[in-house]
Formats: C-alpha cells, structure tokens, sequence
C-alpha cells in the first residue's frame, strides 16, 4: 500500500493568473511554502507568427511583427525590417535611422514603463502603475501622431519609412523628455525610498553572470548580473554609434538590480532620444529599392537590442517575393528559462515576483 | 539612534505617500470621460476604412485597380468591376471590406494610387454581429454609424 505522500503539493499557476502577464501556465511543486520545481506550460498564444511569414510577401509580413512583442512593436519592426534589409544589401536613409531610433527608444521607455507598473502591482504597490501609465500614454500619443496607430504600430517599412514626420514632432519629444526625468524621480521616490519595496526584492530571484550566459539570459537582467553587454554598443546598427549613452549594471543580479537596471535604462534613453532629435538630417526617407521586394538568394541574421533583450531575426531567402524561412529569436521566450533556475527553494509569493521582474511578453514568448 | 527614528516614524513611507499627496491637485486628472467626452484622434489615426467619392461630381474616385487587394497581408479586400466597352475603363460595381480580419496596418490605403481608399479617424466600429463587420460598398462610402445612446 502506497501512502500519499504529503510532502509534495502541485499547484498550477495561471493561465489565467492575472500576474503571470498573460497565458503562462506554471506547474508549481511545492514544499509547504518552498518551491521545490517550476515547470513553464507555453503555447496558448501560439500564432504560427513563423509561418505565416512563409505565406506571406515581405512587405505583408511586416504588421505581423508587431504582433509578437506587443509592447515593444517599434523595436519588432525595426529588427524585422534590418534584417530584411541586410539581406537586400541596402541602408535606410540617415533621416529614417535617426527617426528610428527616436521612436524604439521612446518604445523602450514605453515597455519599461508598463513593466514597473505592473511589477510592482503584482508586489503590492498600486500607485506607480497610474502614474507609469499616464506617462507611458504620451508616447502613445507620439505614435498615434506620428503613424496613426499606438499598440500594434507598423511603424517602418523596409528600406526606411512611410511617414515623414509630423509638425511638431520635435517640440512634442521634447516636451516628453524635459518632464518625463522629473517623474523617474518619483518613481524613485515611491519605490526605491521604500523600505517595504526594498526589502521585498533584495535577494529574490538572483541570477548570476555565469548562469545567464548558459541561459543565453540578455537584457537587463543579463545587465543586473554585472555583464555590460549591450547590442547598441557591441554592435551598433540604424546610426546608435553615433548618440552617446551609458550601459547601466549592477552587481548581485537580483530583483532590486534589476530594477535599478531598467529605471537607470529609462534616463539613458532619454538622453539617446534628446541627441537624436536635437539633429535629425534631412533628406529622403526611404532607400531607392524595387517596388516588389524580392531579395537575392541567401540568408542574414539581425539582431537588436529590444526592451527585454537581443531579439534577432533570421531570414533565408530563395529568391522569390516570400521568405523561405523566418526565424524569430524572442528575448522573453529565452529569459523565461531562467525562471526555475531563479524560483527553486524561492517562497510562493516571491514567485510572482520572480515572474514580474523577467520581464514577459506571452505574444512574444509563443509567437 | 537617528535611523532608528526614521524607521520608528515610518519616515520613508510617509515621503512615498507625500508623493501620491501631490497628485491629488485636481488639475493633474488626465483621464478622457469617454463617451460623454470625446478623444481627439490624431489626424493619421488608422481606423474604419472608408471609399472616397468624388467632392463634385459625388462619383467613386476608386479606378478598380485592385492594388489594395493585392496589398492586403489578410485578403480581406474583394472588388469586383466590369470592363466598360466605350470607355475601355473598369468601372467599379462591388467592393467588400471584411472588417472583423482587419489589423489596421495601412497597406491597402498606401497602395491606392488615387486616394479612394483611405482609413478614417473613425474607431467606433463594433457590431453585433460578425456579418456586421463585412461592409459593402455602400457602408464604405457612408463610414459606420453607431449607435446613438441618450440618457
């Protein structure tokens, strides 16, 4: 006769566990209030993203993209059309790069900024996500203006852009950046003056240098861990050589660090977006390329420092007006593994911290 | 001895709750009371679709060329046309939009040659059902009409 064995309880977490950000279902083994193992159940949001690319032309793909990391969907573009444009062997105008860059640093910011909000909802602190929402919807309105749509974007196209910008494009970023450092401080002041805040993430979820690079972990997180590894300066693309900018990192790669990291990354962007628009050159907006896109045979390999890490893209071509093969490397579904490196012998109610602090996008994660 | 005071007067969290104090100036409210006031769109807002007719003449600018169906990374965009025989034109006789695949990118209105078809600022596009959201070509050149509630 066998006895129930008493020391061993799963739980299940989520799908519709409104902190696991979105379809994430995790099979939790608990040890009372000790995790013992996690186990990540993916694919409820399965699209076929990488699919569907092959049945579609490269121009039409495009607002596809945008679809997967539905947070960053500048920065999706941005990657999706370098790659396609890397293997067109053409360049987008410096008008349309400095604009790029304007927009997916206005992007990040807009990511990071939904991030602590609902990081720090799930921790117990509700105020900051009015306040990062409120902000985070004047860069919306930015993209609103500026391309006509504020999620799900379509911002770029290959070889440049579609939209010249708007009047007041410049006054608009200006105005966001001369306040928006002010409301980092108070961010600052709501949280990280906080003792119950601090205290709550010290030591939860610490994620050293060596494990996230067997992970292939990036982003801030690899950045809280002490490694200044970032793709705008270890391999700048759309024009970032140019702006200048620190790489922010942190020591003990915990939930606090991370924290830090990505607030610290919210400043240097604006100091990135005041550059780029103090001078955008003028010029075309779009590279001279065919009307039909059909890029030589051959494969290219993009990758770009998206909000959450290295999103890369890669694309073999056969010649004709669809992708062979379109490859996507999303830097949430890579963080995720880290999760039960980070949540074994962590309590339950850090867990959700843990979650929170990788930073996940499901759209992203299943594709 | 002064630390402890700080934290024995919960100092740090009265400077946190000083903060959400002064966001209770009531000239900070941000938040849109839609419906009864209206968000202000921007002018490139890509909403309900809509087939431009001629300001004049009030005929279809549409020259049923079909690059918008061609465009369309959803095959949502059907025109149907007849070839004219004395002015060896297509004339435009159908046009379908089925709104409920649509994912607002644009490419349709970037690839209309003449201005015909064009996505409005218009967002109110719900319906109640989903042959509602299938619009001929009447409903593209009137633009939805939602429901007007009162009170």
């Amino acid at each position: 006769m066998t006895s129930i064995d008493s020391n061993e309880l799963v739980l299940n977490m989520g799908p519709q566990h409104p902190s696991t950000h979105g379809v994430l279902r995790i099979v939790l083994k608990l040890d009372g209030e000790r995790v013992k193992s996690t186990e990540c159940i993916i694919g409820y949001l399965h699209r076929g993203v990488e699919k569907i690319a092959e049945n579609r032309t490269y121009v039409q793909f495009a607002p596809y993209v945008d679809r997967m990391d539905y947070l960053a969907a500048v920065s999706n573009g941005l990657g999706y059309c370098l790659a396609v444009e890397k293997l067109m062997h053409s360049v987008a105008p410096p008008r349309a790069q400095a604009v790029r860059v304007i927009l997916t640093e206005l992007n990040r910011i807009a990511s990071h900024l939904l991030w602590l909000g609902t990081h720090a909802l799930d921790i117990g602190a509700i105020t900051p996500l009015f306040y990062t929402l409120r902000e985070r919807e004047e860069v919306l309105k930015i993209f609103e203006n500026y391309c006509g749509a504020r999620l799900t974007t379509h911002a770029f196209r290959i070889g440049g852009l579609q939209y010249e910008l708007y009047e007041g494009f410049e006054q608009q970023v200006n105005m966001f950046c001369d306040q928006f450092l002010g409301k980092v401080d108070e961010y600052e002041e709501l949280l990280s003056g906080n003792r119950i805040w601090r205290e709550r993430l010290r030591g939860v979820g610490v994620l050293d240098a060596d494990t996230c690079k067997r992970y292939g972990v990036t982003g801030p997180m690899l950045r809280a861990a002490g490694v200044p590894w970032d793709l705008r300066k270890a391999q700048p693309y759309s024009g970032y050589e140019q702006y200048e900018f620190d790489v922010p990192t942190r020591a003990s790669g915990d939930t606090l660090d991370r924290y830090f990291v990505r607030l610290e990354e919210m400043r240097q962007s604006v100091r990135i977006v005041r550059q780029a628009v103090a001078n955008i050159p003028a010029g075309p907006i779009m590279a001279k390329i065919a009307k039909v896109i059909k890029p030589p045979v051959g494969e290219a390999y993009v990758s770009i420092e998206a909000p959450k890490g290295e999103l890369g893209y890669f694309i073999v071509s056969d010649g004709t007006t669809h992708p062979y093969r379109l490859r996507v490397r999303p830097p949430s579904f890579v963080n995720l593994q880290a999760l039960d490196h980070m949540a074994k012998g962590a309590l339950v109610a850090d867990v959700v911290a843990i979650i929170g602090t990788i930073d996940i996008v499901l759209g992203e994660v299943d594709r | 001895m002064k630390k402890f005071l700080r934290r024995f007067l919960l100092l740090d969290l009265l400077e946190g709750l000083w903060v959400t104090f002064r966001h209770q100036d009531t000239r900070l409210i941000t938040t849109e009371q839609y419906p009864s006031q209206r968000p202000a769109v921007s002018e490139r807002y890509r909403g309900a679709p809509r087939l431009n007719n001629h300001p004049e003449t009030n005929e279809t600018l549409c020259i049923s060329c079909n690059l918008c169906a061609v465009a369309c990374p959803e095959n949502l965009i059907v025109v149907g046309s007849v070839r004219n025989t004395e002015t060896k034109r297509k004339d435009l006789v159908t046009f379908t939009y089925d709104l409920s695949r649509c994912m607002f990118c644009g490419l349709c209105e970037d690839a209309c040659p003449v201005d015909a078809l064009e996505l409005t600022q218009d967002f109110e596009i719900a319906s109640y059902t989903r042959e509602g959201l299938i619009w001929d070509r009447q409903a593209l050149e009137e633009g939805p009409r939602p429901t007007q509630y009162r009170q």
